[in-house]
């Protein structure tokens, strides 16, 4: 045995994600796949009201735009997903755990938190719920995706580990160095390659000497799908047909989508200069959220449609006070987690 | 302490041993990083490894530091026990990041969910020219960090106990290995045991002065203490074993009790373990403490790697020797007839 050991099935076809995009989606799944978008927008569009009132003390790298990536892939992994994720996390998080509470409480820095307040907006994390961790220097998460999915494969766990990145990422040298490891030892790891154009405020251009990554990244022996579009469904089709590939070896999906907001905090800044608005309304016209909501109203869906979207707007204004109201961290707090085995004190 | 096992090995075959008998013993445990499946073994230390437990449990890498720290972590967040090799500490800089930023902080910042259960093997310290990138030591640079563990064994009973102890610790432990030490023979015990960390020991007992030592410092110390006893001065040598957390009831015991410190530490002076104990000591045995504490390390340099003035970089017995007499008020010894404990003359190379 090696470190290149991977199923002893024969080798499957290669990937046609044609085929499968027609495969019909249950009533169900195109419901979830709103659900969870419409969860992700309007949790945030709540942030932005209250960011303002300066009680969530944590910098907001907003989802707006992510959306459908999100949702896509989370519903396709659903309980297999162990993701590893970045500061840009809201939509991820909340597609993968729908844990809204633990979200807001999370943003406020309670104790009821996800991390207890530990973390912030930009660790998100639930490793019970799928979420691992979350990082925010760029690229670093990447790496662990490797090594979880080498102990999935010793585990025969049937766990799938998710590295979501950005184009900025992929400018670090640990995203070439995880690149080659993951093809060299045939590692069941799926890249979500999130390509928004940009890297803070500058774009790929003025980053990148190679025009399309998908085919640099092919070279290293990589299944690559590009898509570029926000449609939830297609997405999901993609993911999920991807996923069969796994043994084969890595995955690579590279996705584009649009930021609609500022690179960190909860405004637009097409006043800024460095981008156009333009390209902005391009992709607004075919918002994932919207798009979805169009084809279920087509389906006839209306009353289902109204009925989810009021609980979840319950359940975010219900989990908002309840944030606010919950208790901020005892100062003992302060020493606990940083070792295991350790006392609390 | 009676010893029934009296089989002597060297702390090259005791890593190697507390290795084997820990994947052996448990399946989750693997060892990777920069050939370590090679015919060289890191100085022996992972011989027969590959062999024994096969090319998925004992692997030779690409040279990716970066990305295999963080491929340990994952591996180790999903339950199994990575153990990842640097022939070099210098190397092990090139995954800082993922040390720094990911590997101590996870569990803190999931607010205890998370474990990294992680150990990073380092080779450190002195061959011979081996200028400024193969000769480091830095276990201030780690130990500086919260959530992280730093182990620094001198003996060979002490490499196979600690090595045992951080394969099953749940945090991510570094253990910092001097080239020198490899050769050093020891009375271990075949069967597995564990040394626990944050733990020093007293190496030598002595009533004059306190000489807190770490790593080769030890042996420097010993030869020190032999020219000393001569002299009539008794030196306790204390060897921390554990750079974070430290045994500082042990060192504080120590000095109430001989009123003098030297902290003789393998590694720069500035901001670092040597600076760290002296503190420590200064605010738990002011009142005793007869003179202020000495502090012995590196030169403020890089490495040079020409012989005399790569022997001027370290700190050796001598240093000891002199700072004892200064304590003391004792005329300086002639120790040109002395023999002093070195390999300088032993390390062929080529690294």
């Amino acid at each position: 045995m090696n470190m290149r050991s991977v199923s002893k099935n024969k080798k499957k076809p290669a990937l046609d994600f044609k085929k499968t995009e027609s495969k019909k989606l249950s009533l169900a799944t195109k419901l979830i796949l709103y659900r969870k978008m419409f969860l992700s927008r309007k949790a945030e569009e709540k942030i932005q009201e209250e960011y303002k009132n300066d009680e969530m003390k944590t910098p907001m790298h907003m989802s707006m735009g992510e959306e459908a990536i999100a949702a896509g892939v989370c519903t396709a992994l659903g309980q297999r997903a162990q993701i590893f994720s970045t500061y840009r996390t809201h939509a991820v998080y909340l597609s993968s755990t729908e844990d809204i509470k633990g979200f807001f409480a999370e943003l406020y820095g309670k104790d009821s938190g996800s991390g207890g307040g530990k973390g912030g907006s930009m660790h998100l994390a639930d490793p019970d719920k799928g979420v691992m961790f979350s990082s925010a220097v760029v690229g670093t998460n990447i790496p662990s995706a490797l090594g979880a999915a080498f102990a999935n494969r010793h585990f025969k766990n049937k766990k799938i580990a998710v590295a979501f990145f950005g184009d900025g990422a992929v400018d670090e040298g640990v995203f070439w160095e995880s690149i080659n490891m993951a093809s060299l030892w045939k590692l069941p790891v799926l890249f979500v390659y999130e390509d928004n154009g940009f890297a803070i405020h500058t774009p790929a251009s003025l980053r990148h000497s190679y025009k399309n990554i998908a085919q640099v990244v092919k070279s290293f022996g990589y299944q690559v799908v590009e898509y570029s579009g926000a449609d939830v469904e297609e997405i999901f089709q993609l993911v999920r047909s991807s996923l069969k590939r796994l043994d084969n070896g890595p995955i690579f999906l590279a996705l584009k989508y649009y930021r609609y907001l500022e690179h960190v905090g909860t405004e637009e800044d097409f006043s800024a200069g460095y981008r156009d608005k333009n390209e902005f309304l391009k992709w607004h016209r075919k918002d994932p959220v919207k798009m979805q909501r169009d084809k279920l109203v087509k389906l006839g869906l209306v009353s289902r449609i109204l009925k989810l979207e009021q609980e979840i707007l319950d359940k975010i204004n219900k989990a908002v006070s309840q944030a606010k109201t919950d208790t901020l961290p005892n100062p003992k707090r302060l020493y606990f987690g940083v070792y295991e085995n350790e006392k609390e004190k | 302490m009676k010893r029934k096992n009296k089989r002597k090995i060297s702390y090259q075959q005791a890593i190697n041993e507390a290795l084997h008998q820990e994947m052996e013993r448990d399946a989750r445990v693997f060892i990777y990083g920069l050939d370590v499946a090679d015919h060289k073994s890191i100085f022996g230390s992972t011989a027969g490894l590959a062999k024994r437990f096969g090319g998925s449990r004992c692997f030779s890498t690409p040279l990716s530091e970066d990305a295999l720290m963080g491929f340990g972590i994952g591996a180790a967040l999903n339950g199994l026990r990575p153990v990842n090799v640097h022939i070099r500490v210098e190397f092990l800089l090139l995954a800082m990041n993922q040390l720094v930023n990911i590997a101590s902080s996870l569990r803190y910042g999931s607010n205890g969910k998370i474990s990294v259960p992680l150990v990073v093997r380092a080779v450190i310290g002195r061959g011979w020219g081996q200028g400024y990138q193969h000769s480091k030591s830095l276990q201030s640079l780690f130990a500086h960090i919260p959530g992280l563990k730093v182990i620094m064994p001198t003996t060979p009973y002490d490499a196979k106990g600690l090595i045992i102890s951080a394969i099953r610790d749940n945090n991510p432990v570094i253990c910092l290995e001097n080239r020198w030490l490899y050769w050093i023979e020891d009375h271990v015990p075949k069967n597995l045991y564990t040394v626990p960390i944050g733990k020093g020991r007293v190496l030598k007992r002595g009533a004059d002065i306190t000489v807190v030592a770490t790593s080769w410092m030890n042996v420097e110390a010993y030869d020190a203490a032999t020219v000393l006893a001569k002299k009539g001065v008794n030196i306790e040598i204390i060897d921390p074993r554990t750079i974070y957390p430290l045994d500082e009831q042990l060192i504080v015991k120590s000095v109430n009790k001989t009123g003098h410190c030297i902290v003789a530490d393998y590694d720069w002076l500035n901001c670092g373990f040597s600076a760290e104990v002296a503190s420590r000591v200064s605010e738990k045995c002011f009142g005793k403490l007869k003179s202020p504490v000495t502090r012995i390390g590196f030169a403020p340099t890089p490495c040079p790697t020409t012989r005399p003035l790569e022997n001027l970089f370290y700190p050796n017995a001598t240093d000891i020797i002199r700072a004892v007499e200064t304590k003391l008020g004792l005329n300086r010894a002639d120790l040109s007839k002395e023999k002093f404990h070195t390999w300088e003359n032993k390390f062929k190379g080529p690294f």
